[in-house]
């Protein structure tokens, strides 16, 4: 419709495209939210009469063009429009972590320089009140819900309500006012300021130009041919680039209706209510979703139990290939058919996921059997791989093509290519601009040339398609050259439910070996079911049968890794069980449960060259923190097995 | 410039007294209440004024809740009378109580256990629907109009209370913090002048207790409405309160703002336990 450039009529900000919404379709909803136990819902044109009503309020207050306006909530109606409004006034919304302690919060407001905030209730204001002197140049508070906030007299907090009231005065008496604002935006305006948490340091505050955002956003919704009919639910955090993304960049791009749920805990509610067919959860909301399922038919009749199991099966053999279009026997179809009227459909329906055409996961590796349970049940659940410094989109499963372990082909106008070390590098129009106020770190993470580095290490299957291994950092290689990931064999390992964690070796070493922690729930049920006695979690770890039940399992590992050319040579050649849970009291493990690859290995050495050494047992002493504090020694003689390897395999054509 | 690190309970007592004490609401005179031979009250006076929150304490045995029993016409008291709104009750029935606007929750939860949430707060609106039986029965009409009405308050106590997720679980299944906060949400479901509240933060972890400070607060302050409430969390006690009676042996120790009860010799005596 409107021509390329800077032509006035050109769609090139989210307040635009707001207007051309409102113009277009203006009775669809824009927004919904649940009031009094009931779905409200807002039209394009009514939230352009809001956000104009809010952006001259906000003008009224003082806001001018690059002005930073912190966006602190829930997943409000009333949050989202206070970014466009602010837009709209070339203002920069920085939206932060609503959970984040005062503490937190003070670093990023005053990093941002935030002059501006809103504040979603009494519970973030009460934070910012905390800390507004450390941050001197946050002048006003607006904030939505006033409850509990009848006393609080400072002349610096501002009611949504009262901003509203004289943003309609404000209008009035100047018709001309927001039209004009909105006109001066520019696609390569600062659209947003996402501050990414970072496991290291202080949070950066990753910039996004409009052009960004929604070049990206609109590319992901040719690609996945989203219309204006999508149903979204906002539920992840605002701070997030995710949902920046999915509930505002592409909502507003192509025109659907986002809908805030009612509260956090009620999301499964909503979702059932609401069915929408455009979703996106990490993989960890899925697999709960999964054991809530499991637990549930467990506790089912057994009519209703046996009729899942059998139709499960069912879904397991031929549901993803029908998904994928692919060619299936007309008895196995007509099964299929009739597990949806009994059993998928009705399951489908009570997760709120019936009517989801495209349904994204990302973040983490997903284990397959959760992955396949999904797809099989016939939603269309894809991976992506994405961050913050590339609008989200690096790459993209394709339809009928969906494998559980890569992240699928480049996205659209995405180049990527491999650095030596295995590093996936980046261009796109959707990179960043820079980290706000830190141009060594942007100069780190972005070349010259536009190349941004992910600090994730990938390699390409013979597909085409990229599969991230490992941080780049922890990637090493064995002795012979050939790449070793160690977290791609440990995330393999740790699908299985008797797994709970493991850590393998191989750096400048001929073969890959292992250490296996197992998981004291799953394997103790197994004990109980088999009547294997045990005293201890060493005893139990000891067991024999415990030792062949895991040597299967990195058999099965071993015979993946082997269909992969690349990684052929990590199949892992000798694993233990460790005596003792990898524990954070320990050091060994983080805080967030990630394994600590160098305290391990030098507080057992003694295992490791045993290993390369060839025994087949050894002898390992090491101190244990109990709960207490107290600390002790715990000492063992582990049992060294060998796995069965497999010969590299071509790739089945 | 005021110090900028307000914190929200700096900001309460900073703010120029907000709270518009008012009337006289309720008075106790003279309550002496006995079952056979034990003493449970004796002689004891005191008044709830509008608007305000008072904290009745005491130890084990002191008469707190048999007090608030005689309040809401529970117990029926040998001798002394309440005064309720500017009328004298010589005997005060529960039912009486209730439609004068006398609202309250029992130290041991007594919600209907299969009911849902919504449901038991809508068992709280049952005085105030004024549809008979017949109109019910019709259900179209009058009477789902005044349902409406009527759901629409119970929604806006949910919103209050952040009960949503728990709209429609079985109140039986629900943690016993948050079946406290559906009893609280019941009588608020009465739109009551008075609230009277019998321990409601008992047996719950310190998350649960400040939620619950948040909410008894926060009724008062939107609401107005009047809350006499039992309560052994000192700290919770002094926090909250603008007034305190101090029950010992079904008689008054004291009676005052929490910082003068708080010094008070018999107070400590009766806290603390001394040899006389």
């Amino acid at each position: 419709m409107a021509g390329p450039g800077t032509a006035p009529e050109a769609q090139d900000t989210f307040p635009k495209l707001l207007l051309r919404n409102a113009r277009d379709r203006g009775a669809r909803p824009a927004m919904r939210e649940k009031d009094l136990g009931i779905w409200q819902a807002w039209t394009w044109s009514e939230v352009e009469q809001e956000v104009r009503a809010l952006a001259c309020g906000l003008a009224a207050l003082g806001l001018r063009r690059g002005d930073k306006i912190a966006i602190i909530g829930d997943n409000r109606p009333r949050l989202y429009w206070t970014m466009v409004a602010a837009q709209a006034l070339g203002g920069v919304p920085v939206p932060m972590y609503q959970d984040a302690v005062a503490e937190e919060m003070a670093y990023v407001l005053d990093h941002a320089e935030a002059r501006f905030a809103m504040a979603e209730d009494q519970e973030q204001v009460d934070k910012l009140l905390e800390i507004r002197e450390r941050c001197p140049r946050l002048e006003t508070i607006v904030y939505d819900d006033s409850r509990g906030l009848r006393h609080y007299t400072q002349d610096f907090l501002s009611a949504y309500d009262d901003v509203l009231a004289s943003g309609r005065d404000r209008d009035r008496a100047d018709p001309a006012f927001f039209a004009g604002e909105v006109a001066k935006g520019r696609g390569p305006d600062i659209s947003i300021i996402l501050y990414t948490s970072g496991t290291t340091g202080q949070p950066k505050g990753v910039v996004l130009s409009f052009e960004n955002v929604i070049r990206t956003a609109q590319n992901a919704i040719d690609f996945d041919r989203l219309t204006d009919r999508e149903e979204m639910l906002a539920y992840l955090p605002m701070a997030w680039v995710g949902d920046h993304i999915f509930s505002y960049g592409q909502s507003y791009c192509a025109g659907f209706c986002v809908s805030c749920p009612e509260s956090s805990a009620t999301v499964m509610h909503d979702l059932n209510e609401l069915g929408p067919t455009f979703f996106f959860a990490p993989p960890r909301i899925f697999e709960n979703i999964l054991t809530t399922v499991m637990i549930r038919m467990a506790d089912a009749g057994w009519i209703k139990r046996k009729m899942f199991h059998a139709f499960m099966a069912v879904a397991r053999r031929v549901g993803t290939l029908i998904l994928d279009r692919k060619p299936v026997s007309a008895a196995d179809r007509l099964l299929y058919a009739l597990g949806e009227l009994l059993v998928y459909g009705p399951l489908k329906n009570r997760l709120g996921l019936s009517r989801v055409h495209v349904a994204y996961t990302a973040g983490e590796a997903i284990g397959p059997d959760i992955f396949d349970f999904y797809r099989a049940l016939g939603i269309n659940l894809k991976q992506l791989y994405g961050m913050t410094e590339a609008s989200v989109f690096v790459t993209l499963q394709p339809d009928g093509e969906i494998r559980a372990d890569t992240v699928g082909r480049p996205a659209p106008e995405v180049e990527i290519k491999l650095a030596e070390d295995g590093e996936v590098l980046f261009r796109s129009p959707g990179v960043f601009q820079e980290y706000f106020k830190n141009p060594e770190a942007t100069a780190e993470a972005k070349t010259a040339e536009g190349w941004v580095h992910t600090g994730d290490a990938g390699l390409f299957t013979d597909e085409g398609h990229l599969r991230i291994i490992d941080r780049a950092k922890d990637v090493g290689r064995l002795g012979d050259g050939s790449l070793f990931a160690p977290k791609y064999i440990e995330n393999k390992l740790k699908f299985f439910p008797e797994v709970k964690e493991a850590v393998a070796f191989g750096h400048e070493r001929d073969y890959v070996t292992a250490f296996i922690n197992i998981d004291l729930e799953a394997v103790g049920s197994w004990a109980e079911r088999s009547n294997v006695p045990y005293a201890s979690y060493q005893e139990l770890a000891a067991d024999h049968r415990v030792y062949e039940t895991i040597k299967a399992h990195i058999e099965q590992v071993n015979q993946d890794l082997a269909a992969d050319p690349q990684l052929a040579g990590t199949q892992i050649r000798r694993f233990l069980i460790l005596h003792k849970e990898l524990d954070p009291d320990d050091g060994e493990l983080t805080r967030t449960r990630k394994v600590r690859r160098r305290i391990i290995a030098d507080r057992y050495t003694p295992l490791i060259d045993a290993f390369y050494a060839g025994a087949g047992k050894a002898f390992i002493e090491t101190q244990v923190t109990f709960e207490d504090g107290r600390t002790g020694k715990l000492s063992a003689d582990l049992r060294i097995e060998d796995a069965k390897t497999y010969p590299a395999m071509k790739m089945a054509g | 410039m005021e110090p900028a690190t307000a914190t929200l309970e700096a900001e309460r007592r900073e703010a120029p007294a907000p709270k518009r004490l008012g009337e006289v609401l309720l008075s106790v005179d003279d309550i002496s209440l006995s079952f056979g031979g034990v003493k449970a009250l004796s002689d004891i006076s005191f008044e709830i004024r509008e608007h305000e929150i008072l904290a009745i304490i005491g130890p084990n045995g002191a008469g707190k809740s048999s007090m608030l029993n005689v309040i809401n016409g529970f117990y029926q008291p040998q001798k002394g009378k309440v005064s309720f709104k500017g009328t004298t009750f010589r005997r005060m029935r529960p039912h009486v109580a209730a439609k004068l606007g006398i609202a309250r929750t029992f130290q041991n939860i007594a919600l209907f256990k299969g009911m849902s949430t919504l449901d038991n707060l809508m068992t709280g609106r049952l005085l105030k629907m004024k549809r008979n039986l017949l109109w019910q029965a019709l259900y179209y009409g009058p009477a789902q109009k005044e349902e409406t009405a009527h759901r629409e308050a119970v929604e806006r106590i949910i919103d209050f209370l952040e009960i949503q997720a728990i709209r429609k679980t079985p109140v039986g299944r629900l943690p016993y913090g948050l079946q406290k906060r559906v009893e609280l949400g019941r009588a608020l479901a009465m739109e009551p002048d008075l609230l009277l509240l019998d321990e409601p933060m008992a047996g719950m972890n310190v998350e649960e207790k400040e939620d619950m400070c948040r909410f008894v607060l926060d009724v008062n302050d939107e609401f107005g409405t009047t809350i006499a409430l039992i309560e052994h969390d000192m700290g919770v006690v002094m926090d909250i309160s603008d007034r305190v009676v101090v029950l010992d042996y079904g008689r008054k120790l004291a009676d005052g703002p929490p910082d003068e009860v708080r010094g008070n010799p018999d107070v400590i005596d009766a806290y603390l336990g001394v040899s006389h």
